[in-house]
């Protein structure tokens, strides 16, 4: 067995095969047991090894899509805007405390009609992803979007959002300013509106900071977003207890659009051209119009009420699990 | 008896002790870990709660492995608590009213919510409007449940759904937060409640105070994530000690009476 090709296997699974390894190498050494062929052994030990290689295979698989989604040249929400929406006039501050540039909202016109359109934009070079917060969320952002979707639903306008975050930010001041009740409370809205809410997921699905903007009646997600409960590195600290474990990670999670459409969390899944959509985004930007357009044609003579249970009744029936003991 | 010792000051105290004085610590007065049922039982009337739902189990749909398969942690840990998952839900009474009532516990993988949980706040949620009684929700969480993927995140918008026909149904809902509450379930239906109670010194935030010193790659305050911090934030209604909870819930139980 050569030791040299493992080298690249994190810990815990370099661990349990050298654990079976070293096992192996003293029955050999037991005079006892010398001259014994140990085949068994060493056949399980070459289908771990085996069995790890498919699951890297896998998992270096997903880790492309995970950096597709976080390409910089990847269009991100004001690209959509200013591509899809004629009329745009941004709308800022919570009426609070303040404004959050992380997260866009405003009014617009798509196909003969008026929308409220929020969404989560990263930033293209530094300076922007500084003034935008790399796309992270605070409390003033989750509020800014109730006022939005509260706005919208009083007026009758359909609401688009567009997902692309890492997750909410994780700061002092996002947390005294009670960024756990400013999410759940932007979630809440999304259940109370009776307009239609159509999501596309862009780039990064984060957490809960984008689950704030991700509640709609139809979800849309590009071929290579992700939707994730949390990142991939951060899994892997808090469950490998290693950063070397994000890869394997990323693909434990299931965050890929082919795992979500499966897991029946989104509606659609949107192709992009060739390489990713940062290879031609003009043309990414117009297939994403068309599917909106289509999806607000479908909700267009569905009564408020109707709207508002749908989206009741699509998330209550979420989840995955049995009636009797068998995990 | 054995001699325990308390998290906080690490001095001794004796089990029957520490029990009889609700898992308080004497001499710190820190809040100590409570089991879903002792809690049930310091809180409710004598044998009035009633389990429901709980022939739900959670199920290791992803095949997600980490260091031990989902499937091997879920089983150890129903061995280690003698509990279905981290919640217990069921009908119960406080001083004689009736409420719905769902109890966490930390202890079954950290309080994470998964689908099984989801679907029980479901069930309390729906018994709740069904027989109009007030919601009554003991918080203790790390967040969701990690091992379950996107679909643990959609247990967010899954809970906050049935809290949402809670308000629409104008049916009073206190939720008491317990150490701790963090992430997914503080981003969810914790937050959303009509009265927010707290225990002393509960750690109360979204992000735990480890992300937010790497994130901001300064310390943090020592109270940082604390409801004390939370009530002077305006995040939390009231703190209470857990020797006053039950008399508290009695009392809004009253006020909101109709």
């Amino acid at each position: 067995m050569d030791l040299k090709k493992l080298e690249k296997v994190p810990k815990n699974y370099f661990k349990e095969i050298l654990e079976s390894l070293s096992k192996m190498e003293k029955l050999k050494r037991t005079p006892f047991f010398s001259g014994i062929h140990f085949t068994e052994a060493e056949r399980e030990l070459a289908q771990k090894i085996n069995n790890y290689r498919k699951i890297e295979k896998e998992a270096k698989k997903v880790w492309k899509i995970v950096e597709l989604s976080r390409n910089e040249n990847r269009p991100q929400c004001l690209d959509y805007i200013n591509g899809i929406f004629e009329d745009f006039i941004q709308l800022a501050g919570d009426r609070q405390t303040g404004d959050d540039k992380s997260i866009i909202a405003g009014l617009g016109r798509l196909a003969g009609t008026t929308v409220a359109v929020i969404g989560n934009n990263k930033g293209k070079d530094i300076k922007q992803r500084v003034e935008h917060n790399f796309g992270m969320g605070i409390p003033q952002g989750y509020r800014k979007s109730q006022r939005i979707m509260k706005l919208a639903d009083r007026f009758g306008f359909p609401i688009i959002t567009f997902v692309d975050t890492p997750g909410a930010y994780p700061g002092l001041e996002a947390e005294d300013d009670g960024q756990a009740g400013a999410i759940a409370k932007s979630i809440l809205t999304m259940f109370e509106v009776k307009v239609p809410i159509i999501s596309v997921l862009i780039g990064e699905g984060g957490s809960g900071g984008a689950l704030a903007l991700a509640v709609g009646n139809y979800v849309m997600m590009l071929k290579n977003a992700t939707y994730s409960v949390i990142s991939p590195e951060g899994c892997a600290a808090i469950l490998w207890k290693d950063p070397s474990g994000s890869k394997l990670a990323a693909r434990a999670l299931k965050i890929t659009s082919k795992d979500l459409i499966r897991l029946k969390i989104i509606d659609r899944i949107i192709h992009e051209p060739l390489g990713g959509a940062q290879n031609n985004p003009e043309r990414i930007v117009r297939i994403v119009k068309k599917y909106i357009i289509y999806a607000l044609e479908r909700y267009e003579n569905v009564p408020g009420e109707e709207l508002k249970m749908q989206r009741a009744k699509k998330y209550e029936s979420m989840g995955i699990f049995s009636y009797t003991d068998k995990a | 008896m054995n001699d325990l010792e308390c998290r906080n000051c690490k001095k001794k105290i004796s089990e029957e002790k520490f029990m009889s004085n609700l898992w308080i610590c004497p001499f710190c007065g820190y809040h100590s870990y409570v089991s879903a049922r002792d809690r049930i039982q310091i809180t409710t009337d004598d044998n009035s709660f009633v389990e429901l739902g709980n022939s739900i189990h959670s199920v290791d749909f992803l095949n997600f492995y980490d260091i031990k398969p989902y499937s091997t942690k879920l089983k150890e840990a129903k061995l280690k608590s003698s509990l279905e998952d981290a919640i217990m839900v069921g009908k119960a009474k406080i001083k004689n009213c009736n409420i719905a009532l769902g109890v966490m516990d930390f202890s079954f993988i950290g309080g994470s919510m998964g689908s099984a949980i989801g679907e029980k706040i479901k069930i309390i949620t729906d018994y709740s409007i069904e027989k109009k009684v007030p919601l009554v929700i003991f918080c203790a969480s790390g967040g969701a449940r990690m091992q379950e993927g996107a679909m643990s995140l959609m247990q967010m918008a899954k809970t906050v759904s049935c809290i949402n026909r809670i308000r629409e149904n104008k049916i009073p809902y206190f939720c008491i937060v317990t150490n701790p509450t963090s992430g997914g379930v503080s981003a969810s239906f914790a937050t959303i409640a009509d009265i927010i109670i707290s225990e002393p010194g509960a750690l109360f935030c979204f992000a735990g105070p480890r992300v937010v010193k790497q994130t901001i790659k300064k310390s943090v305050p020592s109270d940082f994530g604390t409801s004390e911090r939370g009530l002077k934030n305006g995040q939390v209604d009231i703190i209470v000690s857990r020797n006053d909870i039950r008399d508290t819930i009695a009392k809004l139980l009253k006020l909101f009476k109709r």
